[in-house]
């Protein structure tokens, strides 16, 4: 048997996996380095976007282009809107303790996956591409639209990281996760730049559901993977840290790519969660990462 | 002992338990017999999260030890069923040993994800390798697993009188252990670490094996409730392993007040009876779950009897 036709395509759905990966766990990556918490309702705002991509297209008939355009910016708008309430009301409310920060958003996981199973229901829903698309190899055909996945991906992470850098708001985001008090002290609004923070790493998974739905399907328990994954991500990357986050999303989405074709992707995901336990027992700045302040 | 008014209630609560069978018949001796032993996971997980302040994401992974530790002994060994409970508490006690030992070099956070992953990796575990554990659909077991020979006399597991005294039984050891465990010097370590690890540290104790033995003793105890689980209902399932499991462990000692002796009984009857009229109701009762969680974590950190003991009854814990 030939193998290298397998492994071309291993290697291109592991790009795309690597661009969902790198865009959810950026959003947890980002709200772990400013706010040193962990945000375990992730996963349930990828399939809110991914929900609102559906729902965009329900309510838009037309060319499916028009209603995923319209989806892409309501959507994390949307998302963005809700997490910035649910900081407001919980977060806020217990003082971004740690723990108890993990218990409320695993509450909250619950029940936004929940309401989505009420109104939703539990069947998987699909969305039309927004354009069809492909690509020709000698050995099969390869959907355009994932090119579309990975461009998006990459164009987002890099406004980030130029965000991050050369913008106003970058600048205090940084302050603020370098020390809060002192951020404080120098008059930045540190409750509204939380709020902020916490409303734009929810739109980066809202983001991600959304280009994933054409792909895959709605589903309200869709969440569970990309929150696994990006905790993997983001953790073997080094916690808070976005250059590890994305190096580690990139070697994680092509390592899944490649071993699927190998292994069974139950077996996959045992070594990934194996992976994560031992790295934070025995390397806690994650594989990439220096130590982390105090 | 130390607290007396403690062990009254004690032995009062063991009583009213041994009693009410008297009393009720049908579907309420089924579902008290579940409450037992889902509060023994819950007191055992109340060791570690109560007493010693460490919460952990992952006991669902040693109540499964114990279920699978002693199912799989039952349906593939064959051995008699006190061998293979003890077999489920032994596998339960080794796998929280391992565990406490990787785990406990994090904190707080990091302690949470940890635990979480290797429940994880369990979880999926036990559904890669499901031509043995059944995976999904789980094992029936046998009928020659359904009874078991004490003392000369013929114990049938599809009794419910039996069931309800054996799990009354269990829960009462467990308790009375628990008892003078936390109520001991033991105890009082166990809080001073959760209170103040540097401070204990200082008076030359050593932490970390106080933060093993919590551990080690929680796991062991959650796999307690997981072998007799399995054995007293004659099912072993991948779902017991899920995370959903972690979360309701905690969410039942939560309710009930980490930290207090009765809270894990407490809070596992008024959730399991709650979860129980829901699902009549909706398919989405998880949502109960989210939404308690949240009201918890926000006005009632301290659970029902850990705001009584703060109000009126010190001597509660």
């Amino acid at each position: 048997m030939n193998l290298a036709p397998y492994l071309l395509l291993a290697t291109l759905e592991g790009l795309v996996q690597a661009s969902v990966f790198a865009l959810t766990a950026l959003g947890l990556s980002l709200v772990f380095g400013v706010m040193r918490v962990v945000n375990v309702a992730h996963g349930e705002f990828f399939t809110l976007g991914a929900v609102g991509a559906w729902l965009c297209a329900m309510l838009l008939p037309g060319h499916p282009a028009i209603s995923f355009a319209a989806a892409l910016v309501a959507a994390p708008l949307a998302v963005g809107a809700l997490a910035w309430a649910a900081d407001r009301l919980i977060l806020k409310r217990i003082d971004y303790d740690p723990e108890a920060t993990i218990v409320s958003t695993i509450g909250l996981m619950y029940v936004i996956q929940q309401v989505v199973l009420m109104t939703f229901g539990p069947d998987a829903r699909a969305v039309d591409a927004p354009f069809w698309y492909t690509i020709r190899f000698p050995w099969f055909g390869w959907s355009g639209y994932k090119v579309f996945i990975i461009v998006v991906a990459v164009a987002l992470v890099g406004g980030l990281w130029l965000a991050m850098r050369h913008t106003r708001f970058g600048l205090i985001m940084r302050a603020t996760q370098y020390d809060r008090e002192t951020a404080q002290n120098f008059g930045i609004p540190v409750d509204r730049v939380y709020a902020a923070v916490f409303a734009l790493g929810a739109m980066f998974a809202a983001v991600a559901g959304v280009l994933v739905v054409p792909n895959s399907q709605a589903h309200y328990l869709m969440g569970h993977d990309p929150l696994l994954m990006s905790f993997v991500v983001v953790i073997v990357g080094g916690l808070g840290s976005l250059p590890g986050t994305v190096a580690a999303a990139v070697l994680i989405g092509m390592a899944d790519g490649w071993l699927s074709v190998f292994f069974s992707p139950t077996l996959a995901k045992i070594f990934s969660t194996l992976l994560v336990a031992l790295v934070l027992v025995f390397r806690p700045a994650g594989l990439f990462g220096k130590a982390v302040r105090a | 002992m130390r607290n007396l008014r403690l062990f009254a209630l004690t032995i009062a609560v063991l009583a009213g338990l041994f009693g009410v069978q008297f009393v009720i018949s049908g579907y309420p001796v089924l579902a008290l017999t579940r409450i037992l032993i889902l509060a023994v996971f819950a007191m055992g997980y109340n060791v570690l999260m109560g007493y010693t302040g460490l919460v952990s994401l992952g006991h669902a992974l040693f109540f499964a030890a114990g279920l699978y530790g002693a199912g799989l002994a039952a349906y593939y060994g064959g051995v008699a069923l006190p061998i293979a409970f003890a077999a489920g508490i032994a596998a339960a006690a080794v796998l929280s040993l391992v565990v406490g030992l990787l785990a406990l070099r994090t904190q707080t956070v990091s302690f949470m994800i940890v635990t979480l992953m290797f429940a994880q990796a369990g979880y999926l575990a036990t559904l890669h390798f499901s031509a043995i554990t059944g995976g999904d659909q789980g094992l029936s077991l046998p009928a020659h697993a359904r009874s078991f020979s004490l003392l000369g006399q013929e114990i049938a597991l599809t009794s419910a009188t039996a069931r309800y005294n054996i799990a009354l039984a269990v829960f009462a050891v467990v308790l009375l252990a628990l008892y003078a465990l936390t109520q001991g010097p033991r105890g009082r370590l166990f809080a001073a670490v959760r209170e103040n690890p540097e401070r204990t540290r200082m008076l030359g104790y050593d932490v970390g094996r106080i933060r093993l033995l919590a551990f080690t003793v929680s796991g062991t105890i959650s796999g307690v409730a997981g072998a007799l689980y399995g054995l007293m209902f004659g099912f072993i399932g991948s779902s017991f392993a899920e995370f959903r499991s972690s979360v309701e462990v905690l969410l039942f000692t939560l309710v009930g007040g980490p930290g207090t002796l009765f809270g894990p009984l407490v809070g596992t009857t008024v959730m399991t009876l709650l979860i129980d009229r829901l699902s009549g109701l909706t398919s989405a009762y998880l949502i109960a779950v989210g939404v308690l969680l949240i009201v918890l974590t926000l006005w009632f950190p301290k659970g029902i009897l850990g705001t009584i003991r703060d109000r009126w009854a010190p001597w509660l814990r």
